[in-house]
């Protein structure tokens, strides 16, 4: 085993000046796909439990069809198709957003859509009995509970969408894993910067689904 | 917008379309070159999956082992490390660091390489799968197993283990799909996969949306191929008045 490794390149400058740029983008996409995605994810399940055809029939096309696509492709496609539809090329931080938003939407709502039949008929109908409407309904009475007994289940998949944040690396995009690599290459010492980066993203993910698991631990108690 | 898909009958050097779209010779055309990346995408993930399930099997039945702590400890250390880093990265240390660090794998191939990243990293998750499908199993299996006598490695083979093989295939075929759709990111470290042909072809032929539609074509067949393999396995080895519940998978 050949280990002469050397992480003394590694100093504060190089940190902030390579890394910290992609820590952000990378942390900025999870955020903002992790709240797109939750929104438009419960619109599509709401669309799927409807029980209208018009817009059951849409939805479940959508959700099924991104769910079976490779998200590399997702992001290629939506790299490709975003310019020519709105006319002007765009940045691959931008169409990265974008393909966030609409694949994760996809996934989420299948976590919403259970977590919404999760809640026993008996709300729907005590909540109809105080002459709620379907809008009221949903946001006084459902939604809330739902978004509770999923929330466990959300950041689940936060973790697994941070993760995949570095997948923009197909368009070019600079992201953490970006950061390191680029700094590697800038330092001659590759080999140093992938391990670095590699427990970075171990530390994070590892952190955060330990809080998962105590946030289930604490939530699973009051229930 | 107009569909151009004689893309796919020009041969990938020239340019020229070729009549039967297939090239003669030495020539191939992008046809044969997707074809090509087809099977490469299946190779992958077929022997990725062998290498997942062989490894997960063994770890996730580690994991529920009775008075072994450090076995089980070993065991979820090993599906944290696999499942907290991303896949890309893996690939990255597969491909990158480890010949650097093992001159023994120096020779090893790329391919190879990818398929040991893509097996540990999905061994991860079968492992957890498969520890949940046992402990799904009313404890009074595992004391029935005991009360006759069994050794341990008896009572998981003839009680624990067929069982909870069949409670864990819906989520296995997702797993099964989930390997199909991230042996794409093997494009990262230039394996000839369906996704590394759909960026170099969109590149030389400028048709990329052609090219596209075909490679997500071919995923979606691919999916839903397992989605009715898998489904065939399960209809043959339900057990008669044994109804399991299905469960769902990540990406």
């Amino acid at each position: 085993m050949n280990l002469n490794l050397d992480f003394s390149f590694y100093n504060w400058d190089l940190i902030s000046n390579f890394v910290l740029k992609g820590l952000y983008f990378s942390v900025m996409l999870t955020v903002v796909a992790t709240l797109g995605g939750i929104f438009f994810g419960t619109i599509l399940a709401l669309m799927r439990l409807s029980g209208k055809k018009w817009l059951d029939v849409p939805a479940t096309i959508y959700v099924n069809g991104m769910r079976s696509i490779p998200l590399v492709m997702v992001i290629l496609w939506f790299f490709l198709l975003v310019p020519l539809l709105i006319g002007r090329p765009i940045g691959a931080e931008v169409s990265a957003v974008v393909t966030f938003i609409a694949f994760e939407a996809a996934y989420f709502s299948e976590i919403m859509r259970a977590g919404i039949q999760s809640i026993p008929r008996g709300q729907v109908f005590a909540g109809q009995a105080l002459g709620m409407s379907y809008g009221q309904n949903m946001k006084l009475v459902v939604l809330p509970q739902a978004f509770r007994n999923m929330l466990p289940v959300l950041l689940t998949q936060t973790i697994i969408l941070f993760q995949d944040t570095s997948l923009v690396y197909a368009i070019g995009a600079y992201d953490m894993l970006k950061g390191f690599e680029v700094a590697g290459k800038n330092f001659g010492r590759p080999i140093e910067a992938y391990l670095a980066a590699a427990v970075v993203y171990f530390a994070m993910c590892y952190l955060l689904s330990w809080l998962v698991k105590r946030l289930h631990k604490k939530i699973a108690i009051i229930r | 917008m107009s569909w151009d898909w004689q893309v796919f009958c020009e041969d990938t050097i020239e340019r020229q379309p070729v009549e039967s779209c297939f090239g003669k010779g030495g020539d191939i055309t992008y046809l044969d070159w997707m074809l090509s990346a087809w099977g490469w995408t299946v190779s992958v993930s077929l022997l990725a999956l062998l290498l997942a399930l062989v490894l997960g099997i063994v770890i996730g039945t580690l994991r529920t082992l009775p008075d072994r702590p450090m076995v089980v400890r070993l065991g979820n250390a090993w599906v944290e490390l696999f499942r907290n880093i991303p896949l890309l990265v893996q690939i990255f240390l597969w491909y990158h660091v480890v010949p650097t660090m093992f001159p023994v794998m120096r020779g090893v191939p790329g391919f190879v390489l990818v398929v040991f990243a893509l097996g540990f990293f999905t061994s991860a998750r079968i492992a957890e799968q498969v520890r949940s499908g046992i402990q799904a199993l009313p404890r009074g299996q595992r004391y029935a197993g005991m009360a006759m006598g069994f050794t341990t490695f008896q009572y998981y083979r003839y009680v624990l283990l067929p069982m909870a093989f069949r409670i864990i295939i819906p989520p296995l075929t997702s797993e099964t799909m989930n390997i199909f759709k991230n042996s794409s990111v093997a494009f990262a470290v230039s394996v000839s996969e369906l996704t590394m042909f759909a960026m170099q072809a969109q590149e030389e032929t400028s048709r990329g949306i052609e090219v596209y539609l075909a490679v997500t074509g071919l995923y979606i067949l691919s999916a839903f191929a397992i989605n009715r393999i898998m489904a065939f396995i399960e209809k043959r080895a339900r057990i008669p008045g044994f109804v399991v519940a299905g469960g769902a998978g990540g990406h």
